[in-house]
């Protein structure tokens, strides 16, 4: 019941955004608009499974830059994008069930946890920088060290190989994925799974005493999130027709965090507020050229820790509320505080 | 035979590289439990310092054995007072905002230094074992990395400072009520493990040279060592060291050094899925 609102509002922004932006905006807007979008599904797996789950993944370009290798390697075997594209999402669900296993099933506490998958990407870097060499190729595709796999073949029609789909279109499939995503994991927080992992998120050991296999959970959520991020790369690879190892970086997986922290933990919304908050921000102060994009990043990240680590999702709301109880009808206000109090942690709200 | 010397001289060498990259970590982490991301960029402030100081014409050595420790000490104190302190008990803060840290630090040293590697000439020529020629730097960076684990046992064990920084990092507020100011000590101990990355990093400058981002390759080395080690500081560092330095460079002569680091990174999931408290939390449990 609570969903309808949420995903109506999404339906209808997304809808919005399809139909209205490509009558008004360049082709060369909206393409830079696409990566906008395709960062916010990045973000939005992250936000699913550090707000709901408690699992603070340092490592979630690991995913992201699978799918996006994945995608790369089978669509150049492939020649034509759709069975490619089910690999994207697959490949890195795989490896986020097989690290997951270790960790979850290992009982590694979340900050190990962010440490080892913060390895495993800086590991995954390494390992496709240090793969130039005509050697080192899948199938027909080289994967080409630091320079990664340039010219890969972008999405068509699903099973009909000679309609490419346009920049133009691209667009509108991204911002129907980003609905996807998000109308998707509102549904799953709706149902039976996502209360248990918002339970477990609260206390594992309750969770765990109330017969629930709360590792279980845990590694589901992670393989979910590791498969949403592999969708983003998957689309990121497209975007460009190219791929390479920036994609496991320090960087990109330090901007996956400050994106979902910026925004706000624990939402949905605020994942995608951030990315596409931050994303213009650094474009637009690495368009000054005055100060090192890496130290900018960085004073946001300590600035909002210290500060504000409930995200912008938090103090927009709190205006709302300001607003709201300043115009709204004063009677009306009133009782809506007595018969629905906020939940504590502002948790499954949003 | 003498090849054997060589392959045991460089597995000495690794073990004791990772005992200098992650012993600073572990005094941190062990007695704070704060994840100090920013550690890799300690680490590489330590190796600018040093190359820094050896341009302006300070004898290598000082500037190696003293200045990178120092600089780094000094800078890890203004840290602490300034971010780490405002977040004990929120270890995922810490670490994110740690993290911010490492990266403000990468984007400031790219500013100042640019993106290109500077090198500092090894400072010791090399001998010879049978056919093979072996740098004696090596020899010195086991040397380095024996006198740290021994000058922290003595001053963990010997010394009031020891004695009291153990108590805090047993039970904080029971030291506080028995008078002691674990704030102060909490100061004292995070600029030594900022030290003793600094040292990390002046040792290490005229073998690996530095850039600004040289700390994300020790970071995730030092985190990994740490983690398998558990809770003992000294015992656990070693111990670790050991089992991934021997891993890491055995599997290094066998294929390539990224295949290396590879075969660390499986051995310290295996271990730490079935030792999830680390090595001294099942063995020697209970040693400094």
């Amino acid at each position: 019941m609570k969903n309808y609102l949420p995903i109506g509002a999404c339906l209808a922004a997304g809808l919005a955004a399809i139909l209205i932006l490509p009558l008004f905006l360049e082709t060369f807007t909206l393409m830079e608009l696409t990566v906008y979008v395709i960062m916010s599904i990045l973000a939005l797996s992250l936000g699913f499974i550090w707000g709901y789950g408690g699992i603070l993944c340092f490592g979630q370009a690991a995913f992201f830059g699978l799918g996006s290798y994945a995608y790369a390697i089978a669509a150049i075997n492939f020649g034509e994008s759709t069975g490619a594209f089910a690999v994207a999402i697959v490949v890195p669900a795989l490896f986020a069930l097989a690290l997951g296993y270790f960790i979850f099933f290992g009982r590694i506490s979340d900050v190990y946890l962010g440490v080892i998958t913060l390895t495993v990407t800086l590991i995954l870097f390494n390992l496709t920088n240090s793969t130039s060499g005509d050697q080192y190729r899948i199938g027909t595709a080289a994967i080409g060290g630091f320079n990664g796999i340039p010219s890969i073949p972008t999405l068509n029609v699903p099973g009909s190989p000679d309609h490419i789909i346009s920049p133009d279109a691209f667009f509108v499939v991204c911002v129907g994925f980003l609905m996807a995503a998000y109308i998707g994991l509102r549904l799953l927080l709706g149902s039976h799974f996502g209360r248990v992992l918002v339970a477990l998120r609260e206390n594992e050991q309750r969770v765990d005493l109330l017969g629930y296999d709360s590792r279980k959970y845990k590694l589901a959520a992670f393989v979910i999130g590791g498969g949403v991020a592999g969708l983003s790369g998957c689309l990121f690879a497209n975007w460009g027709a190219f791929t390479s190892p920036t994609v496991f970086s320090l960087t990109q997986s330090a901007l996956v965090i400050i994106w979902v922290l910026v925004g706000g933990v624990g939402t949905l919304l605020g994942p995608i507020i951030g990315c596409f908050f931050v994303q213009w921000l650094t474009s637009y102060i690495g368009g000054l050229d005055i100060v090192n994009p890496n130290l900018l990043l960085g004073a946001v990240l300590i600035g909002f820790v210290l500060l504000l680590p409930k995200g912008l999702v938090s103090v927009l709301a709190k205006w709302g509320t300001i607003l709201t109880s300043h115009f709204g009808s004063k009677s009306a206000n009133h009782g809506r505080k007595h018969s629905s109090p906020q939940p504590a942690s502002g948790g499954v709200a949003q | 035979m003498d090849y054997f010397a060589v392959v045991c001289l460089e597995v000495l060498n690794a073990v004791a590289t990772l005992v200098l990259v992650s012993i600073g970590l572990a005094i941190v982490f062990g007695m704070m439990k704060v994840i100090n991301l920013a550690h890799g960029e300690f680490i590489m402030i330590g190796g600018y310092a040093a190359i820094t100081a050896s341009k302006l014409g300070v004898n290598i050595w000082i500037a190696i054995l003293l200045v990178s420790p120092i600089a780094v000490g000094l800078f890890g104190f203004v840290v602490e007072r300034c971010i780490v302190r405002y977040l004990y008990g929120r270890m995922m803060d810490t670490m994110l905002a740690t993290w911010g840290l490492s990266l403000l630090l990468i984007g400031l040293i790219t500013s100042i230094y640019g993106n290109t590697t500077i090198g500092l000439s090894s400072p010791l020529g090399s001998m010879t074992i049978g056919a093979y020629q072996v740098s004696l730097y090596t020899v010195f960076i086991i040397a380095v990395a024996i006198a740290v684990l021994g000058g922290l046992y003595l001053l963990l064990t010997r010394t009031d400072f020891g004695l009291v920084a153990r108590g805090v990092m047993q039970n904080a507020s029971m030291s506080a009520a028995l008078g002691i100011n674990p704030a102060r000590i909490y100061s004292v101990t995070f600029s030594l493990g900022a030290a003793l990355a600094g040292l990390a990093g002046g040792v290490l400058a005229p073998i690996t040279g530095v850039v600004p981002t040289i700390g994300v390759a020790y970071v995730a080395k030092s985190f990994i060592t740490v983690i398998g080690g558990g809770a003992s500081i000294l015992t656990g560092t070693l111990a670790a060291s050991s089992a991934f330095g021997t891993v890491n460079q055995l599997t290094t002569f066998l294929s390539t050094p990224v295949i290396g680091e590879v075969g660390l990174l499986l051995v310290a999931i295996v271990l730490v899925r079935m030792l999830p408290q680390g090595i001294t939390g099942r063995f020697f449990r209970g040693r400094v």
